[in-house]
Order: structure tokens, then C-alpha cells, then sequence
């Protein structure tokens, strides 16, 4: 097949079709209405960057931004820790490894949404009745403040994503030559040091590859957001995917907005390229 | 010390599942009770096994209807991505030039975009031409989902040798059989892997629908489970029997292709 047979094009009409409409001609739209005063309807007149420039003194939107942060950076070293643990344990020779990791991995098979909603009822109700039942007075009313609303989400998203993550290091772990991990047991080295030297160096680019994953994931996080704690109390728990939304359909600031997507883009594209960067490098020292 | 270590992995293990499983259990448990009973007791099972919250919630969601509009746009759409990612990807494997490296390029680039930097013009110019609507949002799955999928068949293809392409030609056969009979059948394992990838990120997806579909009656589970939560959000013990159905189907399909999910989900992440 060339590229100048009819074929070739027939082969990636319908692709290109839905990609150019879906993706491409919004973004290119998106990035020039990021400069005027659109309105959803009229393009308005232009205005250089001025939208970009009242990004900086938008309290709101600079609020969710380090929200996102915080909540990503927490959420990505929980999330590796736990996932690993639950790796190790599950790779180990026990009777109930396969079910084990059926267990894990469930949640990630089922929606945000609904996943928030479950745990909104733990926090809202469960926690309440058993700190009661104990005299915690440290679990009631989770969820109305930042700071409960902070872990809430974290803790959900480490649940849910710890078995997702699971599953990235079991690939690594089980790919790793049995006889090197034999030979240092014969040769005496304790179960922490054939951790520290032989498996941890060998799964090292798994942990580039769920580093970038759940920082992604988690700086993106919308569903859960809005399930959860719908950005309450007062917006304190907003994350950027919600601000950028309701900036939109909510106050109908439609270039305003686009030109928060725009950034928004722009720092997603950052952690994926720098991901990339690693991985390359790492494959030129191998 | 070996043995005893194990043990100690596996009891560690065990109670960490049963941790796991909590929230499932917590709201399957109060699913069945009254509103009163969930006011005095969150963690023990019911007094008694009533159907009555599932009854009201069944209705409420037009369960049956939902649940086959998640299916139709869910099935419809991973067939569509299927088939011509897999042909755009071979397209692209065997017409080695500098135009194939550049789409390539597009595709894989496209994966960085997040969904809310194109959201608000999408949603606008679908609008502008009444495309809002079911057959619009499986065009724009189709369009989002494109990427991830050429990219994982276009892998697949660079281990497929080109002798096989040229010795059914050689019998006649034209390059769209070519593709159908020898190709695609061989992409068997990573047919499954972007099924299931796929599968799991439509079934859930909420926004997306959100923003599309707005009649009454077409709302797929996640948006009708949404308009439910928000009208019985003080009522939990509805509210908790709806959360269970919109489940149940999640639960059978993992039961039943466990495996291959696992193995989907691990391939699509380390490639």
C-alpha cells in the first residue's frame, strides 16, 4: 500500500473524519475563541490576551489549581505505595493470589460517578453513626469541611486506583528473572535487601509509567469531584476539570473559559512530555 | 520461616480484601433497609430482606430502558472504534512514508488533549448543527477513542509480517480482503484489549453524555444514576438500592471475562 492509492485514504477516512471534527477542529477553534469575547453564539471582538491575563488575579480558579496540585501530589505517592504493597503481597506465593487481585482491581471497573456517591454515604453516614458508637468525635461531619473533603477524595482515589496501579506492577514484577531473585536468597541476602537491591532497580520504569498515570488521572479528576463533594464547602474542594466547567455552563463565560482549557492543556501536555523525555532517556542508558 | 512468612503475607492480604470490599458491602447491606433503620444502624444487615427500596428504584431509573441505552451507544461504539482503528492502523503500517509518520504523530498527540480543553467549542458546533443527540455522541466516541486504539493496533501490526499481505495477493486477493480475512483475524488479542479498554472508559463515562444527550428517555446509567442521586439525595436508602442496580451489570461482565480484563487494562497501560 503508498500513500498515493485511493486505498490508503479509504482505509483512514472514517478516523480522520471523527478525530478532525472531535478533536482537532475544537481545539483549533478553542484556541483562537481563547482570544475574543465569545459568547457561545457570537464571536465577539478581539482581545489579545486579556483573558489569559485575568487568569492571574482569578482567585477561584488559582484556588482549584493549587487544590489539584496538593490533592495529586498526596493522591500519586499514596496511591504507588498501597498499589506496590498490594503488588508485593499478591506476587508472593499464597493460595489466594487470583482473587485477591479480583478484589483490588474492582473498583477501578466502575464509574466515578457512582464510586463517589458510595462513599459520600460511608462519610456522610457510616463514619458519623460508628464515631458515635466509639466517641470519635473526629468523624462527624466529614465532607463539610476542606480539610475532610481533601482526604475524602483521596481516600477514594486510593482505593480506586491503588488495584488499577496493582496491576501495572504485577506486569513488572512477573517479568523479572526468577533465577536472579533465587540466587540472591542462596546467597543470604534478607528479604528487605532483595527489595532494596535486585527488585526495586528492576521495577524502576514501572514507576515511571504509574507515576505519570495516576498524576495524570488525578490532576484531570472530574467525576469523582462532583460526586463526592461536588466542589463543597464554598468551592473550597474545586478541582480545575470542575472550575473550567462550571466558568462555562455555569456563569456562560464561554472565551473565559476556553482560555482556563487552554492552560489546563497546556500543563496536562507538560507531565505527559516529561514522562515521554524520561522514558526515552532511559531506553538510550539501557 | 519461609511458610510462616507466607502466612503472615496471605492473612495481611485477606484483610486488606475484606477492607476493600467495605463500601460494597456498607451500601449493599443498607440497601435493604428502611430509613429509619439506616438513621439508627449503618453496619449490621437488615431486620429483614426487603425489596421494596429496589422496587421503587427499578422504576424510578426506567432501569430496563437505561440499561439498554448504555448498551446500544456502548456496543455501538467500540464496534465502530474497533473496525476502523484497525483499518487506519494497518493503512498506516504498511505504507511506510513521511504522510503516515505525520498522522501517526497526529493520533498519538491527540491522546495528550484533555477533554475539557476541547469541550466548550465541541459542544457549540455539534450544537450548531443539531448533532447533539445519540448518533452524535458514538461519532464523537469514535473521535476520542481513535487514538489509544490505532495506537495499540499499529504495535500489534509492526509484528505481522508483510510476506502475509503479499502472498494473498499474489492468490487475487485485493488489499480490503486482504485486510479482513488474514490481517484482522490474527489482531485477535489486542481486539480484546481495545475492547475492553474502551468498554470500561464508555459504560462509565459521564460528562461527555452529560453535555450530548438531553432528552428524557435516552440517559445512559451514569446520567440517570446523576438526576436519581440529586432527587433522593436525603432519602439513602433509595438512593443506595440505585447504586446497587447500576452495579449489578458492571459485576457480571467482570465475573465472566475477569482474565481478560486484568490483561486488557495491564497491556494498555504498560505499552
Amino acid at each position: 500500500m503508498r500513500t498515493r492509492d485511493l486505498s490508503y485514504w479509504l482505509f483512514l477516512a472514517p478516523v480522520l473524519l471523527a478525530l478532525g471534527l472531535v478533536v482537532v477542529v475544537p481545539m483549533v477553534l478553542g484556541l483562537f475563541y481563547s482570544f475574543t469575547a465569545w459568547n457561545g453564539i457570537q464571536t465577539g471582538e478581539f482581545v489579545g490576551f486579556q483573558n489569559y491575563i485575568n487568569l492571574f488575579t482569578d482567585e477561584r480558579f488559582l484556588d482549584s489549581l493549587w487544590f489539584t496540585t496538593k490533592f495529586s501530589v498526596v493522591s500519586v505517592i499514596l496511591i504507588n505505595f498501597i498499589g506496590l504493597s498490594l503488588a508485593l503481597i499478591v506476587t508472593s506465593k499464597i493460595k489466594t493470589s487470583s482473587l485477591l487481585r479480583t478484589t483490588f482491581f474492582m473498583p477501578n471497573l466502575i464509574g466515578g460517578l457512582i464510586l463517589g456517591f458510595i462513599w459520600q454515604f460511608i462519610f456522610l453516614k457510616v463514619f458519623a453513626s460508628v464515631g458515635e458508637a466509639v466517641g470519635m468525635e473526629s468523624l462527624q461531619a466529614w465532607l463539610s469541611t476542606t480539610e475532610t473533603g481533601f482526604w475524602g477524595l483521596v481516600i477514594l482515589m486510593s482505593w480506586q486506583m491503588a488495584g488499577y496501579i496493582m496491576v501495572i506492577y504485577i506486569a513488572y514484577l512477573e517479568g523479572l528473572p526468577n533465577e536472579l531473585i533465587e540466587a540472591a536468597e542462596i546467597d543470604g541476602a534478607s528479604t528487605i535487601q532483595r527489595f532494596r537491591y535486585i527488585i526495586f532497580p528492576l521495577v524502576a520504569p514501572a514507576f515511571t509509567v504509574s507515576m505519570f498515570l495516576t498524576l495524570s488521572n488525578t490532576f484531570k479528576l472530574y467525576d469523582q469531584n462532583l460526586s463526592l463533594t461536588a466542589g463543597g464547602p464554598y468551592n473550597s474542594t474545586e478541582m480545575v476539570a470542575m472550575e473550567i466547567f462550571k466558568t462555562a455552563f455555569v456563569q456562560n463565560a464561554f472565551a473565559y473559559a476556553q482560555a482556563k482549557a487552554i492552560i489546563f492543556f497546556l500543563i496536562v501536555a507538560v507531565i505527559a512530555l516529561v514522562q515521554v523525555y524520561i522514558n526515552k532517556r532511559r531506553e538510550v542508558e539501557m | 520461616m519461609r511458610n510462616r512468612w507466607n502466612i503472615k503475607v496471605e492473612v495481611l492480604g485477606i484483610l486488606l480484601a475484606i477492607l476493600w470490599l467495605l463500601p460494597f458491602y456498607l451500601m449493599f447491606v443498607n440497601s435493604f433497609k428502611s430509613k429509619k433503620e439506616i438513621f439508627l444502624d449503618t453496619t449490621s444487615p437488615p431486620e429483614a430482606w426487603s425489596f421494596d427500596n429496589y422496587i421503587t428504584a427499578f422504576q424510578e431509573l426506567d432501569f430496563l430502558r437505561t440499561l439498554f441505552n448504555s448498551l446500544l451507544i456502548t456496543v455501538i461504539s467500540v464496534i465502530l472504534i474497533i473496525l476502523f482503528s484497525a483499518m487506519a492502523a494497518y493503512a498506516l503500517s504498511r505504507a511506510k512514508s513521511k504522510m503516515s509518520t505525520f498522522l501517526f504523530f497526529l493520533f498519538v498527540s491527540a491522546m495528550l488533549i484533555p477533554f475539557q480543553s476541547v469541550m466548550i467549542p465541541l459542544v457549540t458546533v455539534f450544537g450548531q448543527f443539531d448533532m447533539l443527540n445519540r448518533g452524535g455522541l458514538i461519532f464523537m466516541y469514535i473521535g476520542f477513542g481513535a487514538s489509544l486504539s490505532i495506537f495499540l493496533y499499529h504495535g500489534a501490526l509492526n509484528n505481522v509480517p508483510k510476506s502475509l499481505d503479499e502472498a494473498a495477493k499474489i492468490d487475487g486477493a485485493n488489499r480490503w480482503q486482504v485486510f479482513w480475512h488474514i490481517i484482522f483475524p490474527i489482531l485477535k488479542p489486542i481486539t480484546v484489549t481495545v475492547a475492553i479498554l474502551n468498554i470500561i472508559w464508555i459504560w462509565n463515562d459521564y460528562l461527555l453524555p452529560s453535555l450530548v444527550i438531553n432528552t428524557t428517555g435516552s440517559e445512559t446509567i451514569p446520567l440517570k444514576m446523576f438526576f436519581f442521586f440529586g432527587e433522593y439525595t436525603k432519602q439513602w436508602h433509595l438512593a443506595l438500592a440505585g447504586l446497587t442496580l447500576a452495579i449489578i451489570p458492571v459485576i457480571i461482565f467482570y465475573f465472566f471475562a475477569q482474565r481478560s480484563i486484568i490483561k486488557g487494562v495491564s497491556d494498555g497501560a504498560v505499552k
